[in-house]
C-alpha cells in the first residue's frame, strides 16, 4: 500500500508541478472571468449620450407623434431635408427622413454612424405610430387594446417537499450542460494522460525497473488514482477560483445588472446536488474509462498505434454527447434516455444531462451502482491485459493477442 | 543463495525455459549466458518476479521466492530506461523508495555514490539532459544504491566506453567483495573469464553446461600445446609424444607449431623430444577461451 502511496506521489506532482497545468488552472476562471466582465459590461453598456432627433416628415402622419425619451428628443424643424442636415449641431444630433410613401426607404442621417439600437429604437417607434393610426382608422380603440394585451413574464416553479421553490430554469440546465460537457471532455483528457503515461513507461524502459519493485497492478492504479487526483484538483481550483471571481466580478457590477444576479443566485439551489452528483460521476467515469485506457497505452509501442483500440471504447461517449443535446434534453424521461444513464459507457454523460429533470431515486441508486461495479470491472480486466502488455514489444497487438493476454497465467 | 529449480517457462507459441535448474552461491559472480533468444531474459525476470514460472520453484536463501525478497534484489535490465522528465536525484530517491528506503536514507546514501562516481553537479539535472553514458551510469546507482543482497545486471557492460565500464567492473568487484552476490548476462566473454567465479550457458531455453569456470575450463583443455622454436624446420617422426596439428612458418627462421599430446604423454616429454633438435622460444598450453567453449557449445546444438 505504502508503494503505491509513493506511486501516486509520483505521479501528482510530476503532473502539478508541470506548466501546462498552472497555465490551464489559470486560464479557465480567466476566461470565465472575461465571460462575466463582458456580460456585465454589455448589460451596462446603455446609450446614455443626448440625441436630438429632427424629424422631416413628408408623410404627414408622424408630426408630434413621437414621444420623448431621456436620451432621445425629437423636434419637428419643417422645412427641406438638406436643410437639416445643413443644421445638424453635435455629432450625435440626426435627422429622420420619412418619404411621402411609407413603402419609400425612411432615412436616418447623421454625421457619425448611428447604433443599431436607437435606428431599431425609431423603426419600433414608427411602426407602432403607423399601426396604431390604422388600428384608429379600423376602428379598434387603441387605449383599450394596450389595456388588453398582457405582458407576460414566465416565472417558473418547482413544486418539492420543502415547499415551492423559485428556480432558474436555465441556470440549473446550463450547469447540468457544463457539467456533462466537462465529464465528456475532461475523460479523454485524462484517460488519455493516463495511456500517454503508461505508453512513457514502456517506451522509456522504465517500467521493468519498476515492475520489478512494485506489482503492474499497483503501478497501474497508482498512476490512475495520480492522474485523477490531478484532474479533481484542477476542478477544485477552477470552481474556487471562478466562484471567487464571479464573486468579485458581482460585487463590482451595479444592482441593475439582475440577470447575473439571479443567474448566480439561482445556481446556489441547485448547485450542492449536481456537484455532487458531477464529482460522483467525474470520479467513477474516469476510473472505468482510465483503466481502459490504461490497458490501451500497455498493449501499444507508441501513440499512433492506439487508434484501433481508442476508437471502440471512445465511440459510446461521443455517441451520448452527440445525443446530449438535441435527445437527452427533450426527453430526459424516454427508455432510451434512462438506458443510456444506466450503462456505465455512457451514464456519466447521460446521467448528468437528466439531473436537472428531477431523477427517481431509485435511478440514480442502480446507475451509481452500476457505475462502482462497471469500474471494478473495467479495472480487473484492464490489469490482467495491462501486467502483459507493458513487457510486450515489437508485437502487433490485435484484439486476439488482448484475450490471450487476460488469460495467460502470471 | 539462489537456488532455481527446474523451471519452466512458456509463451504462446514457443517455450522460453525449459526445465531450467541453478545454484547460485552467496559472494559469487555468477554468469548468465546464451545466445540471443536462449531465454536469458526470461529466467531473469521470473527472479525478479516480474514475471510467473509456469512451474518449478526459485528459493532465495532457502525460503520459497516472495514480494518480500524484492527489496533485496536490485535489477539493471538490459534495455535500460529512467524517466526523461524528471530530475536525476529525485528519480533516484523515488526507485529507492520504491525499494523500500526512506528519503533520508536514499538522500544519504545517493550523495555517497554521486561524489564516489563523479555525479554531483547532476542533481538537479533531467534525464533527457544526460548523455547516453551517464544515463547508464546513474541506472547503475539507482540498482544498487537500496545495497541489495542479490545484484542482477542484464548487459551491464553495454553503452559503456572502455573507461566507464571499467569503473563500473570496479564497482561491480567491490560490491562483491562487500557480500553482494552478482548475477549477471552478458556477451562479453572477456568480462565473463574476467569477473565470473561460475557460469550457466543457456541455448534454445535449455542449460547446456554450468560450473565453476576453472571446472569448465579444465574440461574443455585437451591437451594442445603451441610451440616456437628458432632454425632450421624440424623433421618430426612417428616417434614424437605428439602430432602435429598446424605448422607455420615465420620470419628470421622462426617456426610456429600446434600440436596435440599423445594420450599419456606430458609437456615434458614433448620439450625432451624437441630440445635436442632445436632451440624453443617459447611453450604454451593452449585453453579454450570462454567465447571458443561458448560458440562450440552452441553451434553444436544447433
Amino acid at each position: 500500500m505504502n508503494k503505491i502511496f509513493l506511486i501516486i506521489q509520483r505521479e501528482y506532482i510530476t503532473r502539478v508541478r508541470k506548466k501546462a497545468f498552472i497555465v490551464m488552472t489559470l486560464l479557465v476562471p480567466a476566461l470565465f472571468a472575461g465571460m462575466f466582465a463582458v456580460i456585465a459590461l454589455v448589460a451596462n453598456q446603455k446609450d446614455e449620450t443626448m440625441h436630438a432627433v429632427y424629424v422631416i416628415d413628408n408623410n404627414g402622419s408622424f408630426k408630434d407623434k413621437f414621444k420623448d425619451e431621456p436620451f432621445v428628443k425629437f423636434t419637428y424643424p419643417g422645412g427641406s431635408v438638406d436643410a437639416a442636415k445643413k443644421n445638424l449641431k453635435s455629432d450625435d444630433d440626426l435627422v429622420l427622413n420619412i418619404p411621402a410613401n411609407l413603402k419609400d426607404t425612411v432615412q436616418l442621417f447623421a454625421k457619425k454612424k448611428t447604433t443599431l439600437s436607437l435606428a431599431d429604437n425609431l423603426q419600433g417607434k414608427m411602426n407602432e405610430i403607423v399601426t396604431g393610426a390604422s388600428m384608429v382608422k379600423a376602428g379598434i380603440d387603441t387605449a383599450s387594446l394596450r389595456k388588453i394585451r398582457s405582458n407576460i413574464v414566465v416565472k417558473s416553479t418547482e413544486i418539492t417537499s420543502t415547499g415551492e421553490q423559485g428556480t432558474n430554469i436555465g441556470a440549473t440546465y446550463a450547469l447540468s450542460f457544463a457539467g456533462a460537457v466537462l465529464i465528456y471532455m475532461s475523460l479523454f483528457i485524462y484517460g488519455a494522460q493516463v495511456m500517454r503515461g503508461v505508453i512513457e513507461e514502456k517506451t522509456n524502459r522504465i517500467i521493468e525497473v519498476i515492475v520489478s519493485s512494485v506489482k503492474p497492478f499497483q503501478l497501474m492504479m497508482g498512476k490512475i488514482i495520480g492522474v485523477g487526483l490531478v484532474g479533481l484538483t484542477q476542478f477544485i481550483l477552477w470552481i474556487t477560483l471562478s466562484a471567487g471571481v464571479s464573486y468579485l466580478v458581482g460585487g463590482h457590477t451595479s444592482p441593475t445588472n439582475s440577470a447575473l444576479h439571479s443567474f448566480l443566485h439561482n445556481l446556489g439551489a441547485n448547485a450542492g446536488y449536481e456537484l455532487l452528483c458531477f464529482i460522483f460521476y467525474w470520479i467513477t467515469g474516469f476510473l472505468f474509462y482510465s483503466a481502459l485506457f490504461a490497458a490501451v497505452g500497455s498493449a501499444v509501442d507508441s501513440e499512433t498505434e492506439t487508434q484501433q483500440f481508442m476508437f471502440p471504447i471512445t465511440l459510446p461517449l461521443l455517441f451520448t454527447y452527440i445525443l446530449s443535446v438535441s435527445y437527452l434534453f427533450t426527453v430526459p424521461d424516454s427508455p432510451l434516455s434512462v438506458w443510456l444513464s444506466m450503462i456505465p459507457l455512457s451514464a456519466p454523460v447521460a446521467m448528468m444531462m437528466r439531473i436537472p429533470y428531477n431523477v427517481p431515486g431509485w435511478q440514480l441508486a442502480i446507475s451509481m451502482s452500476l457505475m462502482v461495479i462497471g469500474f471494478i470491472f473495467t479495472t480487473y480486466i484492464a490489469a490482467r491485459i495491462y501486467r502483459v502488455g507493458i513487457l510486450m514489444y515489437g508485437k502487433k497487438a490485435s484484439y486476439k493477442e488482448l484475450a490471450k493476454w487476460f488469460f495467460y497465467k502470471e | 543463495m539462489l537456488s532455481i529449480r527446474n523451471i519452466v517457462k512458456q509463451y504462446a507459441g514457443h517455450t522460453a525455459l525449459n526445465d531450467v535448474s541453478l545454484e547460485v552461491k552467496s559472494g559469487q559472480i555468477f554468469g548468465l549466458l546464451g545466445p540471443n533468444g536462449a531465454g536469458k531474459t526470461s529466467l531473469i525476470r521470473i527472479i525478479t518476479q516480474i514475471t510467473a514460472p509456469d512451474s518449478g520453484e526459485i528459493f532465495f536463501n532457502g525460503q520459497k521466492l516472495d514480494q518480500s525478497h524484492i527489496e533485496r534484489m536490485g535489477y539493471l535490465p538490459e534495455e535500460r530506461g529512467l524517466y526523461k522528465k524528471m530530475e536525476i536525484g529525485e528519480q533516484m530517491i523515488y526507485l529507492a523508495r520504491l525499494k523500500g528506503l526512506s528519503r533520508d536514507e536514499a538522500t544519504k546514501r545517493l550523495k555517497v555514490w554521486f561524489a564516489k562516481l563523479g555525479m554531483e553537479s547532476w542533481w538537479k539535472m533531467k534525464i533527457e539532459e544526460l548523455s547516453k553514458g551517464m544515463q547508464q551510469k546513474a541506472q547503475f546507482v539507482a540498482t544498487v544504491l537500496h545495497e541489495p543482497d542479490l545484484i542482477i545486471l542484464d548487459e551491464p557492460f553495454s553503452g559503456f566506453d572502455p573507461v566507464n565500464a571499467e569503473i563500473i567492473k570496479n564497482e561491480i568487484l567491490e560490491l562483491n567483495r562487500k557480500g553482494a552476490t552478482i548475477l549477471f548476462s552478458t556477451h562479453q566473454m572477456e568480462s565473463v573469464e574476467e569477473l565470473c567465479h561460475a557460469i550457466v550457458l543457456l541455448n534454445k531455453s535449455k542449460k547446456i553446461l554450468e560450473g565453476p569456470i576453472k571446472d569448465i575450463k579444465g574440461a574443455y583443455r585437451n591437451n594442445i600445446y603451441l610451440v616456437e622454436y628458432e632454425g632450421q624446420q624440424v623433421g618430426i617422426n612417428s616417434a614424437a609424444p605428439f602430432e602435429v596439428l598446424t605448422e607455420t612458418a615465420g620470419d628470421d627462421n622462426l617456426h610456429t607449431i600446434k600440436v596435440q599430446l599423445k594420450a599419456g604423454s606430458t609437456s615434458n616429454d614433448l620439450l625432451q623430444y624437441l630440445v635436442p633438435k632445436t632451440r624453443i622460444n617459447m611453450l604454451h598450453e593452449v585453453i579454450p577461451s570462454m567465447n571458443e567453449i561458448f560458440i562450440e557449445q552452441v553451434s553444436k546444438i544447433a
